[in-house]
């Protein structure tokens, strides 16, 4: 297996770049073969940028050759989440009123990717705007889950944990509104880490609610998960809500955490993201991965947080508001579809409603509805006003929490990965796969998900590790310390168990 | 108990810009009256002494100096754009008739 470059973590095949054994080309090319290969099964892509990673490849083994320093995940590929705009490449947000729009910038993150001479591979699939927890509502078609094809990857990023999971891509872009990186990864069995809110630039992500919105990593392993936060974070003044502080060292914390101790550590269960409602065998596997945390020499407490369960109700009323503003932009007018009614005069509002009915899909309209309802006269009292405040009360909870523990810990997700169409007809039954995640947008905290294992239906769990505003280098101590001690136990990673994937030919 | 209407969909459809079909507006009532019904426990515990939250970390205003930066090119925005004539975005008529 060593010779195949898809299968090592970015972290392996980034020190045999640096060690000169094989070149970016040859583990871009490998990448792309594998995409090849699988991707019509399971349709992680929506585009893929063969020759625009290629070049950057051969640009960066040539600087490699002439003895430049290079970023450690220098030559690295990597696969963008569709919601982050690339120059020349095209971005949809998995939407039919951005179908074909080749973006004139690059989101700042993808500035980053480029000047550390990361090949992007291609655009990934996702929810509609990221609007969703199973990639059903892409205008672009399904993902499918490589642990069974006829499941769901999780969503709205499923499409970047699927890549990462069928071994696509070493490293993916996820951005995470509600849960939408962490909930693919737990179905997935990859890792899935949002930075504190403000961590990683916001400049061009294509908005779905700004205030709850975040940038982050899709990876195979912890240590991975750090390095690419790294190199993604950090303080930007296009994006005045960015954090102007430098990053902390987050590859040290994952490197320390995977050396397995973890003494003096108060790690904190939430006693309200558990218990009914969550699968028995979730269930399970978090309680075995309390054992090991406890094992390693952390002090397990439990902690109340009383208000997390009104976070959904508020969520899906922020959330939407938020959606229904940011996405007013969608007008017809400067870029993407635009539709002219089919009867009676052509004016700019009326060929605006014509374009936003055709363009967008149902769970869209429904979101922008509802928030224009939430924000409308005689209800924003009622139902903005007391999310916002509900937000102060759940806040309040986890600096309680926090006073308690250093990092808390849960489920990542209610249930592994449903079958396709199973919850498509039901909107609120597809809202509560993220009850679990929602909690930690809501407050700007970071939130990560590790692989811990399988349920009692053979498919991945997720575990979830939350740390205070700031200090994301203790999910990544701690998320390393569980990654080491549950790899222990299995003798390898989790995706190791995972069924061969049918290879086109 | 209805709380959204038929009617009360239709009026936020069109305050949002988005033409919806008969099924459409028949599939939303029912959907959003259920979503709605299911969050507004929120304001349950939303009572007046709790003061609201706009966004997860404090904020204070951000300001740049005051420094031209060179935009993008004109041509690489007009290429996105549906219709563009003489470097400037081409739109429908802004007003009706009336």
């Amino acid at each position: 297996m060593t010779d195949d470059l898809t299968r090592l973590t970015a972290a392996d095949l980034a020190a045999r770049l640096a060690a000169r054994e094989v070149s970016s080309v040859e583990a871009t090319q490998a990448h792309l073969d594998r995409i090849a290969a699988v991707d019509g099964a399971v349709h992680a892509f929506l585009h893929v940028s063969s020759d625009e990673a290629l070049a950057a490849a051969r640009d960066v083994d040539s600087r490699r050759a002439a003895g430049d320093d290079l970023h450690p995940l220098a030559g690295v590929p990597i696969a963008v989440k569709d919601v982050v705009v690339t120059k020349g490449i095209p971005t949809t947000a998995g939407s039919r009123i951005l179908e074909g729009w080749v973006p004139p910038y690059d989101a700042t993150l993808v500035e980053r990717l480029k000047a550390a001479g990361l090949p992007i591979l291609g655009k990934t699939n996702m929810d509609e705007f990221a609007m969703g927890s199973s990639t059903e509502h892409s205008a672009y078609g399904q993902t499918h889950n490589p642990w069974d094809l006829e499941r769901i990857p999780g969503g709205s990023g499923g499409g970047s944990a699927a890549a990462v999971a069928a071994f696509e891509a070493p490293l993916a872009i996820g951005t995470d509104t509600g849960g939408s990186i962490r909930q693919p990864g737990a179905v997935t069995g990859t890792v899935g880490s949002k930075p504190t809110y403000g961590g990683v630039s916001r400049y061009g992500l294509i908005a779905m609610a700004s205030s709850l919105d975040q940038a982050g990593p899709v990876t195979r392993s912890v240590l991975d998960a750090a390095l690419l936060h790294e190199l993604i974070g950090g303080h930007d003044h296009r994006d005045s809500t960015s954090i102007a502080e430098p990053v902390a060292p987050l590859a040290d914390a994952a490197r320390q955490g995977a050396l397995g101790d973890l003494t003096g550590v108060r790690v904190g269960v939430v006693t309200e993201l558990g218990g009914e409602g969550y699968q028995a065998g979730v269930r399970a596997r978090f309680e075995e991965g309390l054992d090991l945390l406890r094992a390693a020499g952390a002090e397990i407490v439990e902690v109340s947080c009383p208000h997390f369960v009104y976070a959904l109700g508020a969520y899906y009323l922020i959330m939407p508001s938020e959606a229904s503003s940011n996405l007013a932009k969608f007008d017809g007018m400067r870029f993407g579809l635009r539709v002219e009614p089919s009867e009676g005069p052509v004016t700019a509002e009326r060929v605006m409603s014509a374009t936003r009915g055709a363009g967008f899909g149902d769970e869209v309209k429904r979101r922008v509805i509802l928030g224009t309802y939430a924000l409308s006269a005689g209800y924003y009292d009622a139902y903005y006003g007391s999310a916002q405040k509900v937000r102060t009360l759940i806040q309040r909870d986890f600096a309680a929490a926090f006073a308690q523990a250093d990092v808390l810990v849960s489920p990542t997700a209610p249930t592994t990965a449903f079958k396709l169409g199973e919850k498509l007809d039901d909107p609120l039954a597809m809202y509560l796969n993220d009850v679990a995640t929602i909690p930690a947008n809501l407050a700007g905290v970071p939130g990560m998900s590790i692989p811990s294992g399988l349920s009692d239906d053979g498919l991945p769990v997720g575990f979830q590790v939350l740390a205070p505003a700031k200090a994301d280098d203790r999910m990544y101590r701690v998320g390393a310390a569980l990654e080491a001690a549950l790899e222990n136990v299995w003798g390898g990673p989790l995706l190791a168990q995972a069924p061969e994937l049918e290879v086109a030919r | 108990m209805s709380t959204i209407s038929r009617d009360e969909v239709a009026r936020v459809a069109s305050l949002a810009r988005i033409d919806l079909s008969e099924a459409e507006l028949d599939r939303l009532a029912g959907e959003l009256d259920v979503i709605v019904a299911a969050i507004a426990q929120v304001s349950e515990v939303a009572t007046p002494d709790v003061p609201a939250t706009s966004h997860p970390l404090p904020l204070v205003n951000v300001f740049r100096d005051d420094v031209p930066e060179p935009p993008l090119p004109v041509e690489d925005v007009l290429a996105g754009a549906p219709s563009a004539e003489d470097g400037r975005f081409m739109v429908p008529q802004i007003l009706g008739e009336e």
